[in-house]
């Protein structure tokens, strides 16, 4: 067996003395693991640093088994990532979870896409937070957990969306909630991609989106919590802001 | 197998666990050993022997030494008002092999890591929060892997001590010896953005 795709490196663990396991998230087939040889030595452990974009070519004998990488570094990000303290936090969270949440050898090539383009972001941009924001909209989604936020799940209308269901993740207008709204979640404006876009704003459309990465999709992975690098980058918001 | 070849095996298959060895290596070594039995053998076994008894961990930096309190800890000269802050033993024995830190040290056990959910909590912060109050600390020197784990371990240090004493950490760039054409893409980059008049 043999394939040879690009990704983005999201875990490394030492393997004994001299190799490595590395997890990458590839384009044509997800999130893969497999042994790097001689992956701690100094020539190759400082390519192994997660977010950095690989060419990976996969080789095993049978596809069952976890089989080994040749790696060539495409594109590091580290550096553009270490000196910045909130950057950082986005970088480990977003590789965080994505170990957490992927189904391992699944291609999901919208999601992929939006990945690398949230890495490419980090650090070179001050939007990148937005960014990040929409990405764990597009996670939820590409997992089967997608918010229906474009209008009110009781009137229907667009306009005055302020609620959002925690049963059912639509949005609810403040003239459709009535006497439910107490039982719904806020709905950020930061997650319609209106309002104030600040680290505050960021942070509260974290808040909601963790609440349905809690709720929703831990328990079908066995009710694992969120990893905590996620929790860093929203104190780290929340710093800011 | 007579019990005296049993123990050459025995000491083989140990030796063989050691770091950098294997079957093949650790045999040869072994029979170096025996070879060498009065000037090597021997005082190794003597030598292994009395580390064993001793060896410990510093309880206030996490060093290891002979003592419960470390060489450098206990030395008065080097209460310089500035601690370094490093993730293993293997780092702090490096610092003190450059000769170039005359402070002392607090050794963390390890990075945050989100994969093998390692937090604060696992490390020894709290603990680096004490000296800082106790011994008088003005700054803190960051010598933490230039990793992400590393990285993120260092930010992580530093909101803590903000506000609390000085943080720096050290310089990243372009090694004594070092030719830019072998460099990686953010080596250079950082090499150039720590950039300094000349």
């Amino acid at each position: 067996m043999e394939w040879r795709d690009q990704g983005a490196l999201l875990s490394v663990r030492r393997h004994g003395e001299t190799a490595a396991i590395i997890e990458v998230f590839t384009a044509e087939h997800g999130r893969h693991a497999g042994v790097v040889r001689g992956g701690t030595s100094r020539k190759i452990a400082p390519v192994l640093q997660p977010g950095t974009q690989l060419d990976v070519t996969w080789r095993a004998r049978l596809d069952e088994h976890l089989g080994t990488f040749t790696v060539e570094p495409v594109q590091s990000r580290a550096a553009a990532v270490m000196s910045d303290r909130l950057a950082l936090s986005g970088l480990n969270a977003a590789c965080a979870l994505l170990a957490f949440c992927l189904p391992e050898r699944e291609a999901h090539p919208v999601l992929y896409r939006r990945t690398v383009a949230l890495l490419d972001m980090l650090g070179q941009t001050e939007a990148w937070p937005l960014a990040y924001l929409r990405w764990e909209l597009s996670l939820l989604d590409d997992m089967g957990f997608g918010l229906d936020l474009g209008q009110c799940a009781v009137t229907g209308t667009e306009a005055g969306l302020t609620y959002v269901s925690p049963k059912t993740g639509r949005a609810v207008s403040a003239a459709g909630a009535g006497e439910w709204a107490d039982k719904l979640l806020p709905l950020p404006q930061s997650l319609l991609g209106q309002g104030a876009l600040d680290p505050g704003g960021i942070r509260e459309g974290l808040i909601t989106t963790g609440f349905f990465l809690t709720k929703w999709l831990a328990p079908q992975l066995g009710d694992k919590p969120l990893p905590q690098a996620r929790q860093r980058l929203i104190d780290a918001l929340a710093r800011q802001g | 197998m007579s019990d005296a070849t049993r123990d050459i095996e025995t000491l083989i298959e140990m030796m063989a666990k050691l770091p950098g060895l294997g079957p093949r290596s650790a045999r040869r070594a072994v029979l170096h050993l025996i070879k060498k039995r009065a000037p090597l053998m021997t005082p190794l076994a003597d030598a292994m022997h009395r580390v064993s008894a001793s060896a410990r961990e510093c309880l206030n930096c996490g060093n290891i030494g002979t003592t419960d309190i470390c060489d450098i800890c206990a030395a008065e000269k080097r209460a310089t008002g500035e601690l370094c802050i490093v993730e293993d033993v293997a780092d702090l024995w490096a610092m003190e092999r450059g000769q170039a830190f005359k402070g002392r040290y607090h050794v963390l056990g390890g990075t945050l890591s989100a994969l093998d959910a390692i937090g604060p909590e696992e490390l020894r912060i709290p603990k680096l929060r004490d000296r800082i109050e106790a011994e008088g600390i003005t700054e803190v020197i960051l010598a933490l892997n230039a990793t992400i784990d590393g990285q993120t371990t260092a930010h992580y240090i530093a909101e803590q001590l903000e506000g609390r004493v000085a943080v720096t950490s050290l310089a990243q760039g372009v090694p004594i010896g070092g030719e830019l054409d072998y460099l990686d893409d953010g080596t250079i980059s950082a090499a150039l953005k720590a950039r300094k008049s000349f």
